[in-house]
């Protein structure tokens, strides 16, 4: 993958290629080790989570520029449920399903930049992205 | 009246070629007058002729002006190390502008007036890359300088087998505090050290966010399987930390980085001997 | 799907992991330890995650699972080998992967299952 492209979040499987896919684009993007290890992570959490909650969906990788500093652009999207309460479900412990509820919560720690969309009915789309310290 | 642009650029690129001689030297005079009289100042001579003809092959050649743009980099960089100003710079590149203007007013001619408008434009493009190249560069030298200071700031040092510790020294921001925080993790594992002290005896202040970097490590480093003590809170520091309503938990502070020591030591299993009476050496010079 | 080897060491369990996992692969492993502790009588077991790039709040909970099953099968379990960028992440998720034991290397972790068989027996009515 150069610069940008698309995933499908299908099943189990998918989950670990989107985090190989997803470190190799963070190491592309020149993020440092610690920074490549939250962004996969961030990554994990929120590819399995469309797998839970919408059975299925997928991510978008791409290399972002903001002058001199590079980064890395993940957005997740699903045609699932959506989420009815937005700020309820960013709430660490919050979960309908059987985890931990630090999915979300815990991603948007992991990046500098966290942008959720979703209504009922209408999918979620999830936007992160992390800069090059 | 109207001249096609393309008939005005053609009139310029001719007069840039008949003319050669002529602009260069008044160019030189009119750099020479912008920037106070020392173009060569220090011996960060202009390569008026290089720039020039790299110039004009910009404009008919098919490299796109890569080579003018290089020239000009390294104008705008070497001018730089000499001292001179980014605009002292730019002025060099925009006095182009007056001495081709003179040879255009003396050719008189509509095309070459329509043309001398795209040139002007043209030549402050340039004179801005100059300005561009040397932000560029200082951005690039202060970016270089801060990371070298933060490696020199930071050291992680080893007090005894199996016990390492950071005496940080400073005002803590939350950036150098992570690079801290990772070295040390790094040192755990590589010293195989299972006691870190963080000694922060030296650091005049702590903002919520430096104080939560120091509880994230040695929660970090717990899951790692080795324990953190911090020592040399100052009063001020533990007034934030409580004022804040930062928790510390169950992280063991210590009042100093001795006793810190002593209580890592104890941790890995030293045992200290009681202390003992003073004793009188007596020596006998014996023949 | 991947399996997770479990290795004998006396009475040790030893997991190695070595491959990026599968939830799958995290579950088996959940029911093959606890089978392979019943089965051993093993007082110990070591999961060493040297080789492990992430963790997640999935393979998170799983370790806290596998501490707390091996507890009740009275085994203790020590995690050993994390990674200095994974237990900063973990932190940063909010994970504190609470009741389990953890050493930086095996080495150490056995140590560890070592010294507190050693506390048990001190405290156990003879």
């Amino acid at each position: 993958m150069t610069s940008s492209g698309e995933l499908p979040i299908n099943g189990n499987g998918d989950v670990v290629l989107v985090r190989q896919e997803v470190r190799a684009a963070a190491l592309e993007a020149g993020l440092s080790l610690v920074d490549q290890t939250k962004i996969v992570t961030a990554a994990s959490e929120l590819a399995r989570n469309a797998l839970v909650y919408a059975g299925g969906g997928r991510v978008r990788i791409e290399i972002v520029r903001n002058g001199v500093r590079a980064g890395l652009r993940l957005t997740f999207s699903d045609d699932g449920p959506g989420i009815p309460d937005i700020e309820q479900a960013l709430v660490d412990g919050w979960t309908t399903g059987n985890g931990l509820g630090l999915g979300l919560s815990g991603s948007r720690r992991l990046v500098d930049e966290f942008d959720l969309r979703s209504a009922p009915g209408e999918g979620t789309l999830i936007t992160v992205t992390k800069w090059a310290r | 009246m109207t001249v096609p642009v393309d008939a005005g650029r053609r009139r310029i690129e001719e007069l840039l070629e008949e003319h050669e001689e002529q602009i260069l030297g008044r160019w030189f005079e009119i750099a020479g007058t912008m920037s106070g009289g020392h173009v060569d100042r220090g011996g960060a001579a202009v390569p008026f002729g290089e720039i020039y003809r790299a110039l004009r092959r910009s404009l008919t050649g098919s490299e796109g002006g890569s080579d003018l743009r290089g020239l000009l980099a390294e104008l705008s960089r070497s001018r730089a190390r000499h001292g001179f100003t980014p605009s002292e710079t730019a002025s060099v590149v925009f006095g182009l502008k007056e001495a081709v203007y003179e040879i255009v007013e003396a050719d008189g001619t509509p095309e070459a007036l329509r043309g001398f408008i795209w040139f002007s434009r043209l030549v402050d493009e340039h004179g801005l890359f100059t300005f561009e190249t040397y932000a560029a560069a200082r951005e690039r030298i202060i970016a270089d300088q801060a990371e070298q200071l933060l490696e020199l700031s930071t050291p992680v040092v080893k007090l005894w087998e199996g016990i390492v510790a950071v005496p940080l020294v400073g005002t803590l921001d939350s950036a150098r505090t992570q690079v801290v925080m990772e070295k040390l993790l790094q040192t755990l594992v590589e010293t195989g050290s299972e006691h870190a002290v963080i000694d922060i005896t030296g650091v005049p202040a702590v903002d919520t966010q430096v104080a939560q970097h120091l509880l994230k490590t040695v929660m970090a480093a717990r899951l790692m399987g080795a324990e953190c003590v911090i020592s040399g809170i100052r009063p001020q520091i533990a007034h934030t930390i409580v004022t804040l309503g930062i928790e510390f938990g169950d992280i063991v502070t210590k009042a100093s980085l001795a006793d810190a020591l002593v209580h890592a030591l104890r941790q890995s299993g030293v045992e200290f001997a009681e202390a003992r009476s003073p004793r009188i050496a007596v020596r006998t010079e014996a023949g | 799907m991947d399996r997770v080897p479990v290795l004998k060491l006396g009475d040790i369990l030893i997991v190695s992991i070595q491959i990026d996992l599968q939830d799958q692969s995290v579950l088996a492993l959940q029911e093959d330890l606890a089978d392979k502790v019943v089965q051993t009588g093993a007082r110990g077991v070591i999961i060493d995650i040297t080789a492990v790039e992430i963790i997640d709040s999935f393979i998170g909970r799983m370790l806290s699972t596998i501490a707390s099953i091996t507890r009740l099968l009275d085994a203790e379990t020590v995690v050993v080998g994390m990674r200095p960028a994974v237990a900063i992440t973990l932190v940063e998720l909010g994970l504190s992967l609470g009741g389990v034991r953890t050493a930086l290397n095996l080495e150490k972790g056995v140590a560890l299952l070592n010294h507190l068989d050693g506390a048990r027996l001190a405290v156990a009515p003879r």
